[in-house]
């Protein structure tokens, strides 16, 4: 188990470096790294100082390692609409996000894995069709479209919530959260929801696609046999059998969710990190692109090293075949 | 009756939901492809405008004397031409994503199986590494890059999307590859892109056929979706994300209309196609068959 975590790690490492490379080709080498890092409307004398002190005088080489030195320490630079240092700005942002995101996921595994084992078990019930369409639509309709159809709905047309924002806060370990105040949570629940849809719908087929095919194995034949219930046979094996992939997809989901998260904070303009880097793409803040770019890659890098070593946990013939 | 083709239509058409979903389908594009012929107004000649009809609701009769039965948008378009037009810009952005990189997914997909070791290794890596990033982030972060425009919207779309293709093409040329046939076939003095053509290739179609429908509705959504975000085509060329967006704003004061109606031709579309996908994938799963 050491030594496929330890070589996991060397895996993850090896990509955010790769990572890292094509971030700095994309936005230093192919884009204009002046334009990275001094902003528009800086005199001339300023620009050669910063071009100097950033080292863009150097070979290409040179300015990467500059580049990795500066990560490492932390250094984004500095955000030209906030004017604050990108790194700070960046996680005052993130908890909101966070907040949404978790809710979101939360929110569609506890309701999706039932809705998709009752739809696997009772494939021709006309309450397992309608789950199915249901799912069907959640999976076609583009996230953002949702969205407004529920700000419609329940924002414009029947005033019952709040149609954007995040409403009172609570501090919790010095961080502002919204799911700690009433109103709080009336401005989390249409978001929340919006980010959730896509993520049941994908949750029930899994385990409608997963359920289906472990009816059809001779573990449930033979736990019939021996005259197990069907609810133990549901909740016991069946579930347990359907976990491994459903538990690969729940974090994988989570990062996905995250860049979802962009859409729906835009629509909703929920201060997190999504709304943060679309309004940084069209103010052209790069150091806050790149920073966003860097911090969402290594959450993902983190996330999947994280699924790899709960799957190793799971499924004990993953360690043997890989390590 | 025997051809292959004819047993898959009759399966298919036991299926009435698929029948009709395909046949959306087919009406759509119809539309689309005849959008100059049936649109009442070219909503992009900005000299037939008149900004006297602008946001008015379903069912007005504008200056120009004919009915607009979808309203009108900030603009003064006519929603129904304009929902069209865009219908088309939509299609053919998801159709030209969606084969690019099926093709260069395949190649891909194909040769790793093909040459196998160290190669294989190699490519599958970075294709399971970039399915590990949602679609919806790189395209985000592309056609941030790259700016805006309707090669660079493609670009983006194709870098997102290849990988599922690579993945399913490796998975069933690497099933094909280790078969008699294709050894028997090796073994004649035929040059291997032959034998990869002829014959590996083909018997990889059916799954990246299901792919594919699933890729083109995902492309024509993540094209939305991105125009919504201001980060696909340039205005000039209003695609239903951004006849979407542009009504965003109007929503609040109860001009549904603007935002709704492209949406739920958008929708359509993409549901239909998935209903034809999703048909097609539980015709081709083995492990589905009694």
């Amino acid at each position: 188990m050491l030594g496929f975590v330890i070589q996991r790690l060397l895996q993850a490492f090896t990509v955010m470096m790769v990572i890292s490379f094509l971030v700095f080709l994309g936005v230093y080498a192919i884009g204009n790294p002046i334009d990275v890092l001094i902003s528009p409307d800086a005199d001339q004398r300023i620009r050669e100082l910063v071009i100097r002190q950033y080292g863009l005088d150097l070979p290409l080489w040179q300015q990467y390692l500059g580049f990795l030195k500066r990560l490492v320490a932390g250094d984004f630079g500095r955000s030209f609409v906030f004017n604050m240092p990108v790194l700070e700005l960046i996680l005052s942002r993130l908890p909101a996000t966070l907040e949404l995101t978790l809710a979101a996921v939360l929110g569609a595994t506890l309701l999706g894995v039932p809705l998709g084992m009752y739809a696997g078990y009772r494939p021709d019930g006309l309450a397992s069709r309608l789950i199915m369409g249901l799912s069907i639509l959640g999976f076609s309709v583009p996230t953002f479209w949702v969205g407004l159809v529920l700000i419609l709905t329940f924002a414009v047309a029947l005033g019952w919530l709040p149609a954007g924002g995040r409403g009172d806060t609570a501090m919790l370990f010095g961080v502002p959260w919204s799911f700690l105040t009433l109103d709080g949570l009336s401005h989390l629940f249409l978001p929340a929801l919006n980010l959730a849809l896509f993520k049941l719908a994908m949750m029930i087929r899994l385990a409608r696609a997963g359920t289906r095919e472990v009816m059809l194995t001779d573990t449930i034949r033979f736990a019939r046999a021996a005259g197990e219930s069907e609810w133990t046979i549901l909740s016991r094996h069946v579930l347990r059998l359907i976990a491994i992939p459903l538990v690969t997809v729940f974090g994988l989901e989570f990062s996905s969710t995250l860049a979802f998260a962009v859409v729906t904070e835009t629509i909703f303009s929920w201060p997190g990190i999504g709304k943060l880097i679309i309004d940084s793409i069209s103010s052209l803040d790069r150091p806050v692109m790149v920073a966003y770019l860097m911090l969402v890659a290594f959450l993902f890098i983190m996330i999947n090293f994280l699924v790899d070593i709960a799957y190793a946990a799971l499924d004990p013939r993953m360690r043997v075949r890989r390590a | 009756m025997d051809h292959p083709f004819w047993r898959i239509w009759a399966e298919f058409r036991e299926n009435r939901t698929a029948v009709v979903a395909l046949a959306v389908v087919i009406v759509i594009a119809l539309v689309a492809l005849l959008a100059p012929l049936i649109a009442p107004q070219n909503p992009y000649d900005l000299a037939k405008l008149v900004l006297m009809d602008a946001r008015r609701p379903p069912g007005y009769i504008g200056s120009n004397g004919y009915m607009h039965i979808l309203g009108t948008d900030a603009q003064g378009r006519d929603l129904f031409s304009a929902i069209i037009y865009g219908l088309r810009i939509s299609i053919q952005i998801g159709v030209l994503a969606g084969m690019v990189a099926l093709t260069f997914g395949a190649l891909l997909g194909t040769s790793a199986a093909y040459f196998g070791g160290r190669t294989e290794a190699f490519i599958m890596r970075i294709v399971d590494l970039q399915l590990s990033f949602p679609a919806i982030l790189l395209a985000l972060m592309l056609s941030a890059l790259l700016g805006k425009g309707m090669m660079q919207l493609v670009a983006a779309l194709v870098t997102a999307q290849y990988a599922y293709f690579a993945r399913t093409a490796h998975g069933a040329a690497s099933v094909e590859r280790s078969k008699d046939y294709v050894e028997a076939a090796l073994s004649t003095p035929l040059p291997a892109y032959i034998v990869v053509f002829r014959h590996i290739l083909p018997n990889c179609l059916p799954p990246l056929i299901v792919v594919a429908t699933v890729q083109i509705a995902n492309s024509i959504s993540l094209e939305a979706t991105l125009s919504f975000l201001g980060l696909g085509l340039p205005p000039t060329e209003p695609s239903l994300g951004m006849l979407i967006a542009n009504g965003f704003q109007y929503m609040m004061s109860g001009r549904y209309w603007i935002s709704i109606y492209p949406g739920i031709a958008l929708i359509v579309l993409i549901v239909a196609i998935n209903l034809v996908g999703d048909q097609v994938r539980d015709q081709l799963n083995p492990r589905l068959k009694r």
